[in-house]
């Protein structure tokens, strides 16, 4: 069995604020371009994978690791400037009100 | 080109909770409207227990993890919900802070044969002010009970919808989130249409 903060060295927190399960995560041109220092597999493989905008938690089910270690490794590149996050609106933030008629009509029409 | 992303705009996500007790349909409803096979993610005690346990003096870290399903519903180009199945022991309620924090509201599954079991949820969002609805998982075995008896078993204010559905089904499912969705408009101030 591998300890699941093995691979960050054993830090828990993450180098910038935590990130919601939700927040959007996509890599950016300077990510494309391959630079980035000192990576591990796992960062090259959130890159990958964010190739397209996705959410936090579904980097980890993809990555099958556990949240609080995807959020070390997130904040390892956002610190190096290789991906762009997208916070969800926080508490008392409601999404405006066309938005939550779009999501309406959108549940209505799948 | 120096680009390989596609210049796809991010989706605003909003995150949906589904609550209630051990085996009330939660997962089932998840994967009854989700687009994909529902995923799921894990959070370790070792992380999140940081600033809630005391941990000083303890030198063995515990790496209890807690499972939660997920799915996801892109609605057009703009906006992704992602519904997340709540975990279900009391012991982990830290775990809901953050994932209610930000959330649009939650839906609270409700097994008549079980009543009790889906308080904890009720109370937790009371207290939060995260806007839910009650949604009562017929069972096929299960008594039939009016919706006034129900409200008065939960002890539900007025204002809250108490809704009736079949979890495995996709439409009676897709109803209970368009009605959390009309909740929310209704108490945003603005009228649902």
């Amino acid at each position: 069995m591998v300890r699941p903060y093995a691979m960050t060295g054993g830090r828990v927190v993450p180098a910038s604020d935590k990130f919601d399960v939700v927040a959007m995560v996509v890599a950016n041109r300077a990510a494309l371009s391959g630079v980035g220092y000192g990576l591990q597999p796992e960062h090259r493989a959130i890159l990958a994978y964010a190739r397209e905008p996705l959410a936090v938690a579904e980097l980890a089910s993809h990555l099958d690791l556990a949240l609080g270690v995807v959020r070390v490794l997130l904040g390892d590149l956002l610190g190096q400037g290789l991906i762009e996050m997208y916070e969800p609106q926080g508490a008392g933030g409601l999404p405006s009100e066309r938005v939550l008629r779009a999501v309406i009509n959108g549940l209505r029409a799948l | 080109m120096d680009s390989g992303r596609s210049e796809r705009p991010v989706p605003t996500a909003i995150k949906i909770l589904v609550a209630g007790g051990f085996g009330a349909g939660k997962t089932t409803l998840v994967g009854a409207v989700s687009e994909i096979r529902p995923l799921q993610t894990e959070e370790s005690l070792t992380a999140a227990g940081i600033g809630t346990d005391d941990l000083s003096g303890v030198e063995r870290k515990s790496t209890t993890t807690v499972a939660m399903d997920f799915g996801r519903i892109t609605i057009g180009s703009e906006i992704v919900l992602y519904l997340f199945g709540t975990p279900g022991q009391d012991r982990f309620w830290f775990l809901w802070d953050e994932l209610a924090l930000g959330a649009l509201g939650a839906v609270v599954l409700a097994d008549t044969r079980r009543l009790a079991d889906c308080f904890p949820s009720i109370d937790y969002f009371e207290r939060r002010g995260t806007p839910f609805v009650v949604a009562v998982n017929c069972f096929d075995d299960a008594v039939t009970y009016s919706e006034v008896e129900v409200r008065e078993a939960l002890d539900l204010d007025g204002h809250v919808p108490l809704l009736l559905c079949d979890a495995r089904d996709r439409e009676s499912s897709k109803a209970v989130l368009i009605g959390l969705v009309e909740h929310v408009l209704a108490l945003s101030g603005l009228r649902p249409r």
